[in-house]
């Protein structure tokens, strides 16, 4: 399986890169990590013309603290991630998705920008940035725009970016010390996407939820952020009867697709059960 | 489409070429520089079998574009033993502990398995079973694969290899 042909380009500024982009349009397309590109290359699923290589723009790495949120290059990798210390002290739920994303190869290549801008429902990241409340930093012609990530979504393969703009960056407020997290993913065997999964995010005070945020992955042709789930379980100390119910109104937004990995209905209850285990993991870690 | 021009650094020796940027660095390590040791078995980036060591990271070659590895230095299963001409501790570790049976996902198995040791020279067996979970091996089991870069931990840290009690 060979890709079909196409011009390659390695900018090596953000500038230059969106100036390449707005002038090739339709026919080009960035390539960053290219582990989700070059399969569907192969497949011919996408035939670009022109490839923007972002391997070769500095700016567009590394991982950094600013003020109360921390801003990470859209090419940093799921590798890096994963190492980083100051994730591993602040948001240590991008640690806990990135191993769970892939396999180790796949991870030294593949860049949260991409996993994010893709807009396959099946990436992991999606889900987490919704659940954080994470910013994406996006240069187009005109200039820079900050796009919530809650906003971000809208169809399998669809987002806000449109022809010529670049994700820069994710921004994510980092939530307050000893909050309780967890992404839980339902998988067939290690590589495979979710066949549902659960991100949570939550702060306790005196045995309660003092605020609560949930995504879901892979259950939709987007991410979900399952606000109605949350406000129910906010105030509540999680006894198993406001667990329900919550899990009851996260299921209810869910409409998966039936494919290899099971049918609809399947999928939905899926995505209920590791809400549930990811509830109940990210009490046990939450201090308060 | 106009060629592009690359040169990288492969097994330690600097190669030029002209290439298409369509090609794949599989087929380009393979059919230019007939570096025939990382096999491609299946092309979708799942089995690992292409795995080469690429600037410090484990890559499956199959899914990179060789203008992407422009300036990369390179290891393949070929650059593996040692300069004296004997077996890398991983390559010895597999012929002792019987790490193959057909032997097509070795390369990628071995060369996986140099960059998992010189991330982490004494990982327990569950990380070993982590660090490898992109290779796929039909024959084996994994079980010998598993000893296998035990015992070359082992001797990579000059201590005795030690069966863990079953
Ligand atoms: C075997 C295998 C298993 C996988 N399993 C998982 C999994 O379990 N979970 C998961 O989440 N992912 C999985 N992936 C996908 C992997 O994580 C990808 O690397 C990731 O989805 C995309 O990142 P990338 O850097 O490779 O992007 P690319 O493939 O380079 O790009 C993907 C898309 O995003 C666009 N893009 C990339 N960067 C930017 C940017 N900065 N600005 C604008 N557009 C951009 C590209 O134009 C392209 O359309 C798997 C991949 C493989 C091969
Ligand atoms: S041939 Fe590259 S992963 Fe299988
Ligand atoms: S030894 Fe045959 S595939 Fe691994």
């Amino acid at each position: 399986m060979i890709p079909g042909s196409f011009e390659y380009h390695r900018p090596s500024s953000v500038q230059e890169a969106v100036g390449l982009l707005a002038k090739l349009g339709d026919d080009g397309r960035a390539i960053a990590g290219g582990h989700s590109l070059i399969p569907m290359m192969k497949l011919r699923l996408a035939k670009p013309a022109h490839l923007v290589d972002l391997g070769g723009i500095a700016d567009l790495k590394g991982i950094r603290a600013d003020g109360s949120d921390i801003v990470i290059g859209a090419m940093t990798t799921q590798h890096e991630l994963i190492g980083s210390s100051l994730l591993e002290s602040k948001l240590p739920i991008l640690r806990e998705t990135s191993l769970q994303v892939a396999d180790p190869q796949v991870r030294y290549m593949g860049t949260l920008g991409g996993n994010v801008a893709n807009g396959d429902p099946g990436n992991d990241m999606p889900a987490v940035m919704l659940c954080l409340g994470a910013t994406y930093h996006v240069m187009g012609k005109s200039g820079e725009r900050r796009i919530a990530a809650r906003e971000f979504y809208q169809g399998a393969y669809f987002t806000a970016i449109e022809g010529g703009d670049l994700l820069t960056a994710v921004r994510i407020p980092v939530p307050p010390a000893g909050h309780g997290y967890a992404y839980e993913k339902l998988k067939r065997k290690i590589g495979d996407y979710a066949t549902a999964a659960a991100a949570v995010v939550l702060t306790m005070s005196g045995g309660r939820v003092a605020n609560c945020s949930i995504g879901l992955t892979n259950v939709a042709e987007t991410p979900l952020w399952a606000e109605e789930a949350a406000k129910i379980l906010n105030g509540s100390a999680l006894d198993a009867a406001t667990v329900k119910r919550a899990v009851a109104a996260a299921e209810a937004i869910t409409a998966p697709a039936a494919d290899a990995r099971g049918p609809a209905a399947y999928r939905t209850k899926m995505a209920g059960v590791m809400l549930t285990r990811a509830l109940a993991r990210a009490k046990s870690k939450a201090r308060g | 489409m106009a060629k592009s021009q690359v040169a990288m650094k492969v097994n330690g020796a600097t190669v030029e070429a002209l290439v298409e940027p369509r090609t794949l660095l599989i087929h380009f390590l393979r059919e230019e520089l007939r570096l025939t040791g990382p096999h491609i078995g299946c092309e979708t980036s799942h089995c690992g079998a292409c795995t080469v060591d690429l600037n410090g990271k484990s890559v499956k070659s199959c899914t990179i574009f060789a203008v992407q590895a422009n300036g990369a230095d390179i290891r393949t299963i070929e650059g593996m033993a040692n300069a004296d001409g004997t077996l890398h501790a991983l390559q010895e570790g597999f012929r002792e502990m019987h790490g193959l049976q057909c032997g097509f996902c070795t390369p990628g198995m071995i060369t996986r398995a140099y960059r998992l040791l010189q991330e982490n020279n004494n990982p327990s067996e569950e990380e070993i079973r982590f660090g490898i979970a992109g290779n796929l091996c039909r024959c084996t089991g994994y079980q010998n694969i598993v000893r296998a870069i035990q015992y070359a931990a082992a001797k990579l840290n000059g201590v005795p290899f030690q069966e863990a009690a079953e």
